[in-house]
């Protein structure tokens, strides 16, 4: 019995060729992202603005047009009804009321009415209120955290590898995030405290995979000191490639299962792994490594300064030092 | 690398062994648990309430106000100590406005004695040094006290300590089962309760302060000032929904600002009816002194009305018929059973001594947690099951070694969280994903670099070797970088990102021993053994 092979051994395609045109897609993808976070906005859940949600369970299809009629006639404010899973599960949102707690029980008391007289078999899943100055505080340190995380793990980068790995493991990590907050906007799927908990999991995924990149860089630099940075990046990019593929290929094979079988409450967290896998496995070849190329990244990036000065040019070809 | 000394298989094994049996109380169903000893088999993970269902109430004290009580309270304290001892100091002219509780010493020869007289309430009582108020001069003889900074936090947080308390009496009293009570940084108090249908009853429950006053109406007040809420020296003005009555108008009563009696002197409180009119009421015993005093001023003040005041509201303000002696009393006011049984409830844990608001309020039905975790567990065993067969078909041996290591670091996560404790959540499965995604990536790092290794015409036990000294270093790095976001978030982040950051956090440490160690001694162990002439991977 043979192993599957998914990338034939020696494979070598010219991955570092296509940058410009790579970086060119990624910004263009970056700046759309951004662009359209602020012309559709994210729609933020309760957890970052405040207000009430109430989930439901119908027992037939929602017509949200009346139901929406229904709900306006209350006067409890903006109220929005999104359907979420299937066409049976709809969410409520409205507006904090004035008039502390004793105005949001009744509120969602009347809102249960209402839902009741039109569906008599539906089932209450879950009810949510924020205050507002909960949701501000969410909404800080949600962002602090995320923020905070991408720092230190680029300060670690730094200190283990070089700057310039640094900074192109933190550019890299900006773009993913980016681009899965694009992808927010413009599914507009609900954004909350989940969805930040997924946007960890992707930074950590595309991290994982960046730092593979670079450490194969690191040894290649090591050991092949004459060559070129861009045919060095390609051959290690080539390299890891089976390994990439093997990797990405499950994750994406056990989330797409989650995606379609698992329970509707995590679509959109299970969406944006997803999203964060394939996009965090394209930017560890197409944005972390030409970052290196522009920085300048050199042969001489891993030697010791007093090598360096003594011009100590070892030898070119592969080093293998027998161990044990 | 791949020799391993006897002691350390050991280790590999006891410590992998006594992960998985701390993990059985938590993935066996509870009714196969009755034959464990119950202190092993209550050593399981909990389950979030985004899973198992339940209310997550955050309560949150109002501090502004707080501030006002603090200084009212000193307010009763100096009148008190200057009314002490023989030779009285007059007081007058006194004012809580601005934060700060000022007064008119009449004697200024007496002003160093009134220093004296609370001098005992304005220094601190921490270590620290730090005075719990200011005391300050103006025009001579008016003295002005203003609460500290540390002073005001230092009442919060007793006050908080005791709020806590009440709370958690209120939710035994409810019959809640498995409550959660913690308090939350300086003015906050988490409540969790599993399984709860219906959380509004708690929340209107926690809600109330339950401050029980009686005091006489003022029937001095003309209606005119009552309407347009102008209270007589010595007296307030506070709502009163009913009509009409003594001092009554347009839903608001005067009665005297001096408090007869408080609910601090209760020794119970129940739920019954009222034997005349059928009515919901909640009877009242008071303690042996709180029943002499109820005697006392009931008698002093027969034929007069007497309100009955709940957290600032007016419930009613029967007239005294005649002296009631017994220690005992009945509160009516128009309550349905389920009031009158909450207030019931409300008066015997004690009022709170701080008032809560509800700022934050997360219930998820039983029904959508029991489906999450089913949907979620079918996704998870086909997920598995497709990421093992393609190890398989890819790695043939070492594929089933790595599906060994990604079983048995399942195990020891749920195991490990088991020891602790840990409460699992929505975005904890999440982090469990990232860690077993990890667990996968460190395994196909390792195969293929073994491939390479061999490729490059090496041996099999030289390719093994250098595969897993290779791929080491990256794991190690991605794996450091993970923990460092894990510690970032546990630090920074709030409920559900905590929970992604302690699964993640445990996860990282179980998947590099399961990925690099557990399966190195399997290879190793099969490389000893078979001595194989072939590798095929």
């Amino acid at each position: 019995m043979r192993p599957l092979k998914l990338v034939p051994d020696n494979t070598n395609i010219p991955f570092l060729s296509y940058r410009n045109w790579a970086m060119a897609l990624s910004i263009i993808l970056i700046i759309l992202s951004i662009v359209l976070c602020f012309t559709r906005g994210l729609n933020l859940g309760v957890d970052f603005v405040g207000g009430q949600m109430v989930r439901v369970s119908l027992d037939r299809p929602v017509e949200i047009e009346t139901l929406r009629a229904d709900i306006e006639r209350l006067n409890l404010g903006d109220a929005s009804i999104q359907q979420f899973g299937g066409p049976n599960e709809i969410s409520i949102r409205m507006p904090v009321p004035h008039g502390g707690e004793d105005a949001a029980n009744k509120a969602a008391g009347q809102v249960k009415q209402v839902v009741l007289k039109s569906y008599p078999g539906a089932r209450f899943d879950a009810v949510e209120t924020v205050s507002g100055k909960v949701s501000d505080e969410l909404f800080r340190t949600g962002m602090l955290a995320l923020s905070l995380a991408m720092l230190g793990i680029s300060l670690y980068i730094w200190f283990s590898f070089e700057w310039q790995f640094g900074v192109g493991a933190l550019f890299a990590l900006f773009h993913d995030v980016a681009i899965t907050f694009g992808f927010f906007a413009l599914t507009q799927l609900e954004f909350n405290l989940n969805v930040v908990a997924a946007l960890l999991t992707i930074i950590g995924y595309s991290l994982n995979d960046t730092i593979v990149v670079y450490d194969r860089v690191r040894e290649n630099l090591r050991k092949f000191r004459k060559m070129e940075i861009v045919p060095l990046l390609d051959l290690t990019v080539n390299e890891t490639l089976s390994r990439t593929m093997m990797t990405s290929l499950s994750l994406i094979v056990a989330l797409s299962i989650l995606l379609f079988m698992g329970p509707d409450v995590i679509f959109g967290f299970t969406a944006a792994m997803l999203l964060g896998i394939v996009v965090g496995t394209f930017s560890s070849a197409y944005v972390a490594a030409p970052i290196l190329v522009w920085l300048k990244v050199g042969p001489d990036s891993f030697i010791p300064p007093e090598e360096r000065r003594m011009g100590g040019d070892v030898d070119n070809a592969e080093r293998i030092t027998p161990r044990d | 690398m791949l020799d391993f000394p006897r002691w350390k298989v050991w280790l590999i094994w006891l410590s992998i062994a006594l992960c998985v049996v701390f993990a059985i109380p938590s993935i066996v169903p509870g009714q196969y648990l009755k034959a464990l000893p119950k202190s092993f088999a209550e050593t399981k993970i909990n389950l979030g309430l985004d899973l198992s269902g339940g209310s997550h109430i955050l309560l949150e004290a109002d501090r502004g106000s707080f501030i006002k009580q603090h200084i009212e309270t000193m307010e009763e304290t100096v009148r008190t100590e200057m009314r002490r001892g023989g030779d009285k100091i007059e007081i007058g002219d006194i004012s809580t406005a601005g934060n700060r509780l000022s007064f008119f010493v009449r004697d200024p020869a007496q002003i160093d004695e009134a220093r004296e007289r609370i001098s005992k309430f304005t220094a601190g009582v921490g270590m620290t040094g730090q005075r719990d108020w200011n005391v300050a001069f103006e025009d001579g003889n008016r003295m002005v006290l203003t609460p500290t900074e540390a002073g005001i936090n230092a009442a919060l947080d007793s006050a908080m300590d005791v709020a806590r308390e009440v709370v958690s009496k209120r939710i035994d009293e409810m019959g809640t089962k498995e409550p959660t009570i913690i308090r939350q940084g300086q003015d906050r108090i988490v409540v969790q309760v599993p399984g709860l249908q219906d959380p509004d009853a708690l929340k209107s429950l926690l809600g109330k302060t339950a401050k029980l006053e009686f005091k006489l109406v003022d029937q001095t007040a003309t209606p005119e000032q009552v309407a347009q809420r102008r209270a007589p020296a010595g007296s307030e003005i506070l709502p009163y929904s009913a009509d009409a009555g003594p001092g009554v108008a347009g839903g608001f009563i005067a009665v005297q600002r001096r408090v007869m009696i408080s609910g601090d002197q209760l020794l119970d409180a129940q739920q019954g009816y009222d034997q005349t009119s059928n009515q919901p009421v909640v009877n009242i015993r008071f303690d042996g002194a709180g029943g002499r005093r109820f005697a006392k001023v009931t008698q002093d003040n027969v034929g007069k009305p007497f309100a009955i005041i709940l957290d600032g509201q007016v419930l009613s303000a029967p007239n005294i018929n005649e002296p009631i002696l017994g220690g005992s009393a009945q509160i009516s006011g128009s309550f349905s059973v389920e009031g009158a049984n909450q207030l019931a409830i409300a008066l015997r844990s004690g009022k709170l001594p701080i008032a809560l608001k509800v700022v934050e309020e997360r219930t998820v039905g039983p029904d959508l947690g029991a489906d999450s975790i089913r949907k979620g567990a079918i996704a998870g065993i086909v997920a598995t099951i497709a990421v093992v067969f393609f190890m398989m078909i890819t790695y043939l041996r070492f594929g089933v070694y790595t599906t060994l290591a990604l079983l048995v670091n399942a195990l020891m996560i749920l195991g490990v969280m088991a020891i602790f404790n840990a409460t699992l959540t929505l975005p904890g499965i999440a982090g469990f994903v990232l860690t077993i995604g990890a667990a996968v990536d460190a395994n196909v790092l390792i195969n293929e670099r073994i491939r390479e290794e061999q490729r490059r015409g090496r041996n099999i036990r030289s390719s093994i070797e250098f595969g897993y000294k290779e791929a080491s270093r990256a794991i190690f790095d991605a794996n450091i970088t993970n923990v460092i976001s894990a510690i970032i978030m546990f630090w920074f982040g709030t409920g559900p990102i905590r929970g992604f950051a302690v699964v993640l956090a445990i996860g990282i440490v179980t998947s590099v021993f399961t990925g690099v160690t557990f399966t190195r001694l399997l290879v190793a162990d099969w490389v000893k053994r078979s001595r194989p002439k072939e590798l095929v991977i």
